[in-house]
């Protein structure tokens, strides 16, 4: 039902503006082709963990070469294409103006981006890499990168640029900010000497303890920046309208983009502590990650206080059920990782399995979960249909992966705690206790338990893909959905005065 | 653009008056215990920064008011360590292999430090259990290839065997095939002889040529009737044990082109006490002489 007939006259329509949704379309399509790939190659993976002989003896099979092929599909690939596609949605919507730069650049990025996915998964698996975590491909793929980036950061400024309303909407200041601290992030830590033009193999200009710091300047802020500040943008667009409400505080909102944009900078060093990074350099990255806990929690709270007076759709909309649980799941992780950055906690927990539950309680819980929010909002829209195949399927899905993420992360946790308590566990005569096989195979169950909430999430994914073919071949509706006219006042706001 | 002001009777909040898509935005105040937990947190951060190495200078850094140091820390754990371990390591380190088995609290510590040692260090190649795996000797049973006595376990370990050490345990078994010192026939005539010799004759095989060539070749390491000679480490050919395996091919093999185990001398890794205590351990495992 139209809000605007509960508000009769509230708002004048204006014209609409043609915007380029074919790109959303392509991004939408490209984000979970790359999510079920993910998933898939993440499954597997687990799989080898728990059992080796998976590994195949091919060198393209083995752990070392598959594993930056899931992470790169899960970040970049899937959550690359999920923020491309949704921030080309928001910002022109939001500024009312169609996509700057035309057809043709837009899909200039589109295809460059997905080229830049497919060679750089080819060339894990052929085993070129630079070895730098998720920074694995080689130069020639990094230059190209730069180029499709620069293009995409041209469309998303241009288009700010042009913009018909006189403010930019909050959504587009966390998508900016992650396109062009990205930038930079890529471009410092990727500067390398490559061996020949002719050779897919460089060498970095930086060495030793400078590398590591570099590296995790780069991976952390990869986190802030891609991971948290893109999908942070997406959240402030599709559940206000999921929820049909007004965001909670603006005032919260400007406050909380700023200190997180610059305390996440400094994180970096919490993932080299107790190595020979200089002490001082350690406390500084753990100081300022303990600092990062409220700027992060500020996008939780106007996250889920948005709902205010709106809680009851969480019973009828299984589609802002994702969007709602990936802000719980982001208000964990945000506090789980300044606590795991201060020392003593990461004594325990640094190079253990707790550390990839974390990753994944914000992989699969946030910014998959907020993806899929917003992609089963935007699909009936992109398509022009009245609305999903069926509602039932996305609360199947919801459920089904929640239960996933719940086994990974429980696993995790007590997999990684155990883990640590065994490397530091010394007997009566002061010798170790555990030899380090023996919490190898102690990991056993874990991994398992493991395997199948990642089967799990991959299920519910494919029920996804097949609720949104549904939806896409469905008959096509002349009207456009209600929620869709943005003229509505939402629920519950009233012209002060009248 | 709209830039009306518009009341929320949910909250009972205004907006900011803006509107993008039809979103808009209300102007709740910051949380205070939001606003009151960020002060806290940046509290925390400078008095951890007063107390730890944090800010850095020109020619060094802030050490921080507590002298902390991850290094320091870290000498301090090895060292109470050390001290932990040594209360009855300097005394097996001191005292004759034997000795140290006939003294229950000192053998309960060796065994402990020996199990954990031999964990981390030998059984990749020797089994958990010692149980062994083709080309590594089972540890396990009474078939010794250098001896099964103490002191034998305690000199391999420590200088290993072929490990390039002076004194380290060397033997070579001739490339019988590889240098043409036997005939191709004779090869195939020998390994007859030694099958029938482990039990596993081959049927309408003549083992009186290969016995002939045995004699002449073999016997003088593996001895007369295969028993094998630990002075050497020449394995019993006469035995159900084997260290690469029993098949017809693997015995050409190694006749014609043999391989010879290789086992660092652990010395340069391991303190003499410790080396003591794995070999308490691997002899306890169950075939110890």
């Amino acid at each position: 039902m139209s809000d605007a007939a509960l508000h009769p006259g509230a708002m004048a329509v204006r014209a609409p503006v043609d915007y380029n949704m074919a790109v959303v379309r392509k991004f939408t399509i490209a984000a979970m082709f790359w999510g079920v790939v993910a998933f898939l190659v993440g499954v597997y993976l687990a799989a080898e963990l728990s059992w080796p002989a998976l590994n195949l003896g091919y060198s393209f099979t083995n752990f070392g070469r598959l594993r930056p092929v899931h992470t790169s599909a899960a970040i970049f690939a899937f959550g690359g294409s999920a923020l491309f596609g949704t921030s080309f949605y928001v910002v022109q919507r939001t500024c009312r103006a169609r996509l700057w730069g035309g057809e043709a650049l837009a899909d200039f990025v589109f295809w460059g981006y997905q080229f830049f996915i497919v060679m750089a998964a080819l060339s894990y698996v052929m085993g070129f890499s630079q070895s730098q975590e998720y920074a694995e491909p080689e130069w020639h793929l990094d230059v190209f990168l730069t180029l499709v980036w620069v293009a995409y950061a041209a469309i998303f400024l241009g288009t700010l640029l042009k913009r018909e309303e006189s403010h930019i909407y909050v959504a587009n200041w966390f998508y900016l900010a992650f396109i062009l601290t990205i930038a930079v992030l890529h471009i410092v830590n990727n500067m390398a000497v490559p061996v020949s033009i002719y050779m897919a193999k460089s060498y970095s200009v930086y060495s030793g303890v400078q590398n590591a710091l570099i590296q995790w300047w780069y991976g952390h802020n990869a986190v802030g920046f891609f991971l948290t500040a893109g999908f942070l943008g997406m959240m402030y667009y599709f559940i206000p309208k999921q929820a049909n409400r007004p965001v909670y505080s603006y005032r919260l909102s400007v406050v909380h983009f700023w200190a997180l944009s610059f305390t996440y900078i400094w994180a970096g060093p919490h993932h080299l502590h107790y190595t020979s990074l200089p002490d001082w350099t350690q406390t500084l990255g753990m100081v300022f990650s303990v600092i990062l806990w409220m700027p992060s929690w500020g996008g939780m709270i106007n996250g889920l206080m948005t709902l205010s007076g709106a809680w009851d759709k969480l019973r009828t909309d299984p589609a802002l059920r994702f969007s709602v649980t990936a802000v719980g799941f982001y208000g964990m992780s945000t506090f789980e990782g300044p606590m795991m950055s201060i020392r003593d906690v990461n004594a325990l927990s640094h190079y253990t399995d707790w550390t990839i539950g974390h990753v994944h309680s914000g992989a699969l819980g946030w910014v998959a979960f907020i993806s899929f929010g917003a992609i089963y909002y935007m699909v009936p829209l992109l398509w022009n249909r009245s609305g999903l195949y069926s509602t039932k399927l996305v609360a199947w899905h919801y459920w089904i992966a929640t239960l996933g993420i719940v086994f990974y992360i429980t696993a995790m946790w007590v997999a990684g705690i155990m883990q640590g308590l065994m490397w530091r566990a010394y007997d009566q005569f002061g010798f170790l206790q555990y030899s380090f096989v023996e919490s190898v195979s102690a990991m056993h169950p874990y991994y398992v338990i493991r395997m199948l909430g990642g089967v799990m999430f991959l299920t519910g994914a494919l029920i996804m893909v097949f609720n949104l073919v549904m939806t896409v071949r469905s008959p096509s509706t002349d009207t456009k959905a209600a929620r869709d006219d943005g003229a509505a006042l939402p629920a519950g706001l009233a012209v002060a005065g009248e | 653009m709209p830039t009306k002001i518009e009341k929320d009777s949910v909250t009972g909040r205004e907006t900011t008056g803006h509107e993008w898509d039809g979103l808009r935005e209300l102007n709740t105040p910051l949380p205070k215990w939001w606003l009151y937990t960020l002060y806290a947190s940046i509290v925390f951060a400078i008095v951890y920064s007063v107390l730890y190495p944090s800010v850095p200078g020109i020619t060094g850094y802030f050490h921080g008011v507590l002298g902390y140091s991850t290094r320091t820390q870290v000498a301090a754990d090895v060292r109470a360590m050390a001290a932990q371990r040594g209360v009855s390591m300097d005394k097996i380190k001191d005292m004759p292999i034997e000795q140290v088995r006939e003294n229950p609290q000192l053998l309960a510590v060796a065994l402990t430090a020996g199990r954990i040692t031999f964990a981390e260090n030998c059984q990749a190649c020797h089994g958990a259990g010692g149980e062994g795996r083709p080309a590594y000797p089972v540890l396990a049973d009474d078939v010794w290839l250098w001896g099964g006595k103490l002191a034998d376990i305690q000199q391999t370990i420590t200088y290993g065997i072929r490990s390039g050490h002076p004194d380290a345990r060397v033997s070579q078994m001739p490339r019988f095939g590889a240098d043409a010192i036997l005939q191709p026939a004779q090869i195939q005539q020998v390994a007859d002889y030694v099958m029938a010799l482990y039990g596993k004759p081959v049927a309408g095989a003549d083992t009186a040529a290969g016995a002939t060539v045995f004699a002449e070749n073999c016997a003088a390491c593996h001895g007369d009737k295969g028993q094998g000679n630990r002075e050497f480490g020449a394995p019993a050919l006469a035995s159900q044990v084997h260290l690469y395996g029993d098949t017809r091919a693997v015995v050409v093999a190694q006749i014609t082109n043999p391989r010879q185990g290789v086992m660092p001398n652990w010395n340069v890794r391991l303190d003499p006490a410790t080396i003591k205590s794995v070999a308490l351990y691997v002899h306890s495992l169950g075939g110890g002489e």
